[in-house]
């Protein structure tokens, strides 16, 4: 059954069902940055989870916005690496962009992926570099074409533009973070930061459909 | 792998406190995770360093007597978080400004960066320079895309003696850009090392292989060549090395009669013995071409956990960085009498 938008709660409980995911992806993540990095990825996700949970869990939030903010905040301040500067990055300003809605719909849901990936573009990634930007700028796309849909389906859609970056980036050589030097060996191997971005965006959609 | 450890999701914090007892007093720990001088006079510009942990006994242990001031530590082999950057910069910040002085990696620049933003919402004035001694990482000409490995260690000792004498952030900024333009290294890889949190090895290299220009976290160099002796592989990466100084339109090639230090690190493994042996040769090709080894740098100072590899840092010295070079040090990683090494 369709549904339009999700209380500040609901927004909130999705995003611990996200880190939930995302610790129990460790070992996916760790093997996926092995190939192309120094292997610390998942460790550092695991790690910046743990803190989105001690952040979020029973707490009440004045907004959705501010849901995101605390995401961003405690992700940048317990992970550290290139991966947590550029998740909080993500998260805060996506939520500041998102405001003080109490009610999350998918045009919500188009502002807090655009303005966060946009200023994360600004840190010199560009889609094609083979970072996490691939999975997350088709993401932000989607969710503009779908910004008027009930927010269960904006996020189906949105987590399948995710997953096809993040198969995408595998094509892709990496010109950017460790993985840079590798070049054309790069070749075949996903990045392991676009993987984060669509378990997270697969289990936030996952957690709305079972509402 | 036997490891001996806690928890090991604790083991950033873990040796921090650890490294604090060693400092037995000169040191303090300060906020989540840095560690810091205890007699910083005031008017004095500060120089901070800092990184991922797992290296040791860099970043940290190169705060000290004529080093650096404080340094953010990050947790295993990650970038510290912006406030962490934070907490440490006020904690030097002496009201003459800041240097931020750290190796380039992209992580540590937008975490650094984002601290530096902090700061300057607090007043306090900061500038960067970053390290990018490693010329396996990109051509002469992109070498700001360089990562920065042990060439760090002479490049801190440098700009913290300059940090004691100068009086404006603008002079040892400009110090610590001079220093890391006359340096540059080359390491190799022959087995990894291991993440403390996950027990997998960094990277997987052949028994028969070694990673030439291998990065310090496993990060791919020039290529893999076949395991070969200390003779002969100490020659191909001094070639690298003294090739580099050739291309760079930037500097003068290495002379005849230049004067330079001479770093042989290990990257945790590789044993004392190993080291000298490729130091003795080392000594040789340079003697040959005619310059001039002003002083000697051996040891592990720039490591991956057992990581097993080495790498050489050459850095030009010209009569103002001699002078600071002949400064005394005192730190966990580095210390030296007033003078050459051993005085």
């Amino acid at each position: 059954m369709a549904k339009a938008s999700l209380s500040v709660n609901e927004v909130r409980d999705m995003m611990l069902a996200a880190a939930d995911q995302i610790i129990a992806s460790e070992p996916i993540l760790t093997d996926a940055d092995r190939a192309l990095g120094d292997g610390d990825h998942g460790v550092g996700m695991e790690r910046g989870m743990t803190a989105v949970k001690e952040a979020l869990a029973g707490k009440d939030f004045p907004s959705a916005g501010k849901v995101f903010v605390g995401v961003g905040t405690a992700m940048m301040s317990s992970m550290g690496g290139a991966s947590g500067a550029i998740f909080g990055i993500l998260f805060r300003s996506g939520g500041k962009a998102v405001g003080d809605a109490t009610e999350f719909t998918a045009a919500h849901l188009a502002t807090l992926l655009r303005e966060g990936t946009d200023q994360v573009m600004t840190k010199g990634a560009k889609p094609g570099d083979k970072t996490m930007v691939d999975a997350l700028d088709p993401a932000a796309q989607k969710a503009g074409e779908v910004a008027g849909l009930p927010i269960d389906e904006a996020l189906v859609a949105v987590a399948a533009a995710a997953a096809a970056g993040r198969e995408a980036s595998k094509d892709m050589i990496a010109t950017m973070g460790r993985a840079k030097t590798l070049g054309e060996n790069s070749l075949g191997k996903p990045d392991a930061g676009a993987v984060s971005v669509s378990i997270i965006l697969a289990a936030m959609s996952d957690f709305v459909a079972g509402l | 792998m036997k490891k001996l450890i806690n928890n090991p999701l604790k083991c950033a914090d873990e040796l921090v406190e650890g490294l604090v007892e060693a400092y037995n007093g000169e040191c303090r720990h300060v906020g989540a995770r840095s560690i810091v001088k205890n007699d910083i006079p005031e008017g004095k510009v500060a120089l901070l360093i800092g990184g991922g942990s797992g290296h040791e006994p860099i970043y940290h242990g190169l705060v000290g007597r004529n080093l650096a001031d404080g340094a953010a530590c990050g947790d295993i082999f990650a970038a510290p978080p912006p406030n962490i950057v934070l907490e440490a910069t006020e904690a030097v910040n002496r009201g003459k400004g800041v240097l931020y002085l750290y190796g380039n990696y992209a992580g540590d620049v937008l975490n650094f960066d984002l601290g530096a933003e902090l700061a300057s919402d607090d007043d306090i004035e900061v500038r960067t320079v970053l390290i990018w001694d490693d010329v396996c990482s990109a051509p002469p000409t992109q070498k700001h895309n360089r990562r920065g490995i042990a060439g760090l260690v002479p490049i801190v000792k440098l700009a913290g003696a300059a940090s004691q004498k100068v009086s404006t952030l603008e002079e040892l900024e400009a110090l610590a850009k001079k220093a890391v333009l006359q340096t540059r290294s080359v390491g190799v890889s022959m087995s990894p090392g291991s993440i403390p949190a996950t027990g997998k090895p960094t990277f997987d290299i052949d028994e028969d292989k070694i990673g030439l220009g291998m990065g310090i976290h496993g990060e791919p160099g020039v290529g893999e060549i076949p395991m070969t002796t200390a003779d002969e592989l100490t020659a191909q990466m001094l070639e690298l090395i003294i090739a580099d100084f050739e291309k760079d339109e930037e500097v003068a090639a290495l002379a005849p009669g230049d004067e330079i230090l001479l770093l042989v690190n290990s990257l945790g493994a590789t044993t004392m013995m190993e080291l000298l042996i490729a130091l003795r040769k080392a000594k040789a090709i340079l003697t040959e071409r005619g310059l001039k080894i002003y002083d000697v740098l051996i040891g592990p100072f720039v490591t991956c956990q057992e990581m097993s590899g080495i790498s050489f840092s050459i850095t030009r010295l010209d009569d103002e960085l001699k002078g600071y070079w002949d400064m005394p040090c005192q730190s966990v990683c580095y210390s030296k009498m007033e003078g050459r090494n051993g005085g």
